[in-house]
């Protein structure tokens, strides 16, 4: 059979649009956001006019994918791991709510950080939530486990997470794919109060999920996913959760791994296998990516009986994500020599494109503040964030999608003056404009700079739904008129932006500048594309 | 059949078309290929690299283990050296020469080119001079590709077919130029070797 070349990301959403979904919802982040990218350029998600648009957030994507289950149809919302955060007040609840038609939360985490501010392992909320979890070690899986998510999902009327790690997100393999299946009807809940989540109701519905835990461990057991592997030396039991499978048999390519294996790509943890293995092994080792979490629930619930090793007793790195290298010297405990990198390379950081309007921008912003010193700007997420480097060291602050103007509202209520936030047109709409409001009803004294190219840059250029919004949301939410100010951030226009923040910081109360020019990525391919 | 091969480049330099054809060479010769690629950030003219393994077995990890890369091949003469820990013994370090000076503080070119020359198995080729000597700045990329194909294991044609596969949406004069770049690179690859 032929076989598609498809990133681990674009393999989840080509089998959930063959396993017969109906809507996916999004908003971009590193490392998932080619999963709604797929789909968008999928000519079958086209035909079957499947849901595709980008979502203002994580949060408003996850509660349309649980409106759309609960109108009986499949659907999957995705996010990278911060994006959980954003989305977790309807994760948690949908796993009391539960589904009606199957529905698949991605999640893909990014340990070491490579393009995140932390590097939280998505299992936490999947164990947290107490719903089943799948974790992928292949494209293949990725494509598969998208048919067998929707069916459990509509199996226990429950929501499924499938977690993903930055490699497998972003790496390429051959996938075989499936006979696609139909879309499910559209078909209202049996119980018409399943998702109502009043205490009597919800009292209910939580010990239903509860009374599913044993189910969901069978599942487990059986799951074609998860994989004892026999071995003779039964000095080491391994147990390899998601990817790290890879990297351990990547060690042990011709002669087969000599310990047993259990492979663990779907969760609850199936408690036969891993009771077999620690009855017949001295010595259990975890590998898996992120947190410890499989180490810490064994040491829990085997006390001090058996010897269990992973990344809290050091033979695995406490961070950062795994590597081949790493997980053979867990197994043999022979620490490896790596050539070392030679003096003359330098540190190649990210940077802002040529051209960019966010330099201009800096600038501007660099030589008002000249005259209050450093640490007045609270920023965001977002390629406007590179100014917290060299040349520029403009910005002091980059912590949660929004957090900028809400920041420097708490920082101005201290008194600091000026306090200026900077955030991008994507960031504003996604979660700053409540954070605005906060700020509109007391009035507080700052400036707020919302840096507009028009569209999500640091992810690669996806809509903005701030596009051509933004000051008509500003004055909705009430800041007047006069101080919301469009300039275009172009080095002839420097002195007049000087002028305008320096103006907008004298005035007491809240003022929005919205230095506004098209990202030049965005402009790159529009003009290529006209060509 | 085993190659695992480093990319590496520069942010926006391209690395992942080169990922591109002899990936699409390796798939079209029956062999199993992996390709892990670095998105978000660092696209933004940082440090960008590429694992790509082709072998005629099952590939398991998506990372090349330190100490077992075949070849570098790089488009940036200081980002080979970055990947250096992932060199095995015998491995072949192919770079482009030409530096990509984004950063206040890139070292001497000739400083570089000493330590590239340390390697024991190195080619050092000037892929953008060649693809502006063919008329073709653009496929300097492919220069690369060319200057790594007796080393790929994978038929020459088939890499030609790639481009075919990948250019061909942007007509017959692109897709010539291109070839002309892989059999340029393949040239000059030989005669370094020679020498």
């Amino acid at each position: 059979m032929e076989k598609l070349l498809l990133l681990g990301d674009e393999a989840l959403a080509q089998g959930a649009i063959d396993a017969g979904m109906s809507g996916m919802y999004a908003y971009p982040g590193t490392p998932s956001t080619e999963i709604m990218e797929y789909v968008q350029r999928s000519k079958s998600a086209k035909e079957r006019n499947i849901h595709r648009k980008w979502s203002a957030n994580e949060k408003t994507a996850a509660e349309s994918a649980l409106g759309m289950s609960y109108a009986g149809k499949r659907s999957m919302c995705a996010m990278k791991h911060v994006g959980l955060n954003v989305a977790a007040d309807c994760f948690m609840n949908s796993a009391i709510t539960g589904a009606n038609g199957g529905t698949i939360v991605a999640v893909a985490d990014d340990p070491s950080m490579h393009s995140s501010q932390n590097e939280q392992d998505s299992r936490n909320y999947g164990k947290f939530a107490l719903i089943p979890m799948l974790e992928p070690s292949s494209q293949q899986e990725c494509y598969d486990m998208a048919f067998h998510a929707f069916d459990i999902s509509e199996r226990y009327q429950v929501p499924i997470l499938l977690r993903l790690t930055t490699r497998l997100s972003h790496s390429r393999s051959g996938v075989a794919v499936k006979p696609f299946k139909n879309e499910n009807e559209l078909k209202l809940p049996e119980d018409k109060r399943q998702f109502v989540l009043l205490p009597a109701i919800a009292r209910k519905r939580y010990k239903m999920l509860l009374a599913n835990q044993e189910k969901f461990e069978l599942e487990s057991e059986e799951s074609p996913f998860n994989k004892y592997i026999n071995g003779k030396d039964k000095k080491l039991g391994i147990i390899a959760c998601g990817i790290s499978f890879n990297y351990l048999m990547e060690n042990y390519q011709d002669t087969g791994c000599p310990y047993p294996v259990l492979k663990v790509s779907q969760y609850p943890l199936p408690r036969k296998h891993v009771e077999k293995l620690s009855s017949e092994c001295e010595r259990i080792l975890v590998l898996e990516e992120g947190s410890p979490i499989v180490e810490e629930m064994l040491k829990g619930y085997l006390g001090n009986c058996l010897k269990v090793s992973g990344r809290l007793d050091g033979s695995l790195p406490r961070d950062g994500e795994l590597n081949p290298n790493l997980v053979l010297k867990a197994v043999n405990g022979i620490p490896f020599q790596i050539e070392s990198i030679p003096g003359v390379v330098a540190a190649r950081p990210p940077k802002f494109c040529n051209g960019c309007g966010h330099i201009d921008a800096y600038n501007a912003l660099n030589e008002v503040m000249k005259e209050y010193g450093d640490g007045h700007v609270l920023s965001d997420i977002g390629c406007y964030t590179l100014a917290a480097l060299p040349p520029f060291n403009s910005i002091n602050s980059c912590v949660d999608m929004g957090a900028s103007i809400t920041m420097a509202k708490g920082a101005a209520d201290a008194g600091l003056f000026p306090a200026i936030a900077v955030i991008g047109d994507s960031t504003f709409t996604h979660s700053g404009m409540t954070g605005l409001l906060d700020a509109v009803i007391e009035n507080t004294n700052m400036v707020v700079m919302i840096l507009d190219n028009s569209t999500t840059g640091m992810t690669g250029g996806q809509d903005s739904h701030a596009v051509d919004r933004l000051v008509s949301i500003c004055e909705g939410l009430g800041v007047h008129k006069d101080h919301i100010i469009r300039v275009t951030p172009l080095k002839k226009n420097h002195e007049e932006m000087v002028r305008i923040i320096r103006q907008e910081i004298n005035y007491k109360g809240v003022s929005v500048i919205i230095p506004t020019r098209e990202c030049m990525q965005t402009l790159k391919r529009k003009t290529k594309a006209n060509k | 059949m085993k190659k695992d091969i480093i990319l590496s480049g520069v942010g926006g330099q391209g690395i992942l078309s080169i990922a591109t054809v002899i990936g699409f060479a390796a798939i079209d010769s029956g062999l199993y290929m992996k390709q892990a690629e670095v998105h978000g950030m660092s696209q933004r003219g940082g440090d960008v690299q590429s694992h790509l393994r082709v072998s005629s077995n099952e590939i398991h990890s998506d990372l090349i283990p330190f100490g077992g890369a075949d070849i570098i091949l790089s488009i940036e003469p200081m980002e080979s050296l970055r990947y250096l820990p992932y060199l095995s013994k015998e491995g072949w370090v192919i770079t482009n020469s030409t530096p990509f000076d984004n950063i206040a503080n890139y070292p001497d070119i000739n400083a570089v080119k000493e330590e590239i020359k340390k390697i024991k198995n190195h080619i050092l080729i000037d892929a953008d001079d060649i693809a502006k000597n063919i008329g073709s700045p653009m496929s300097m990329n492919m220069v690369m590709v060319g200057a790594a194909s007796d080393f790929l294991e994978i038929d020459f044609e088939k890499l030609e077919k790639g481009i075919r596969f990948i250019f061909g949406t942007k007509g017959e004069e692109v897709v010539k130029k291109n070839i002309e770049a892989l059999y340029s690179g393949k040239e000059f690859s030989k005669k370094f070797r020679s020498r």
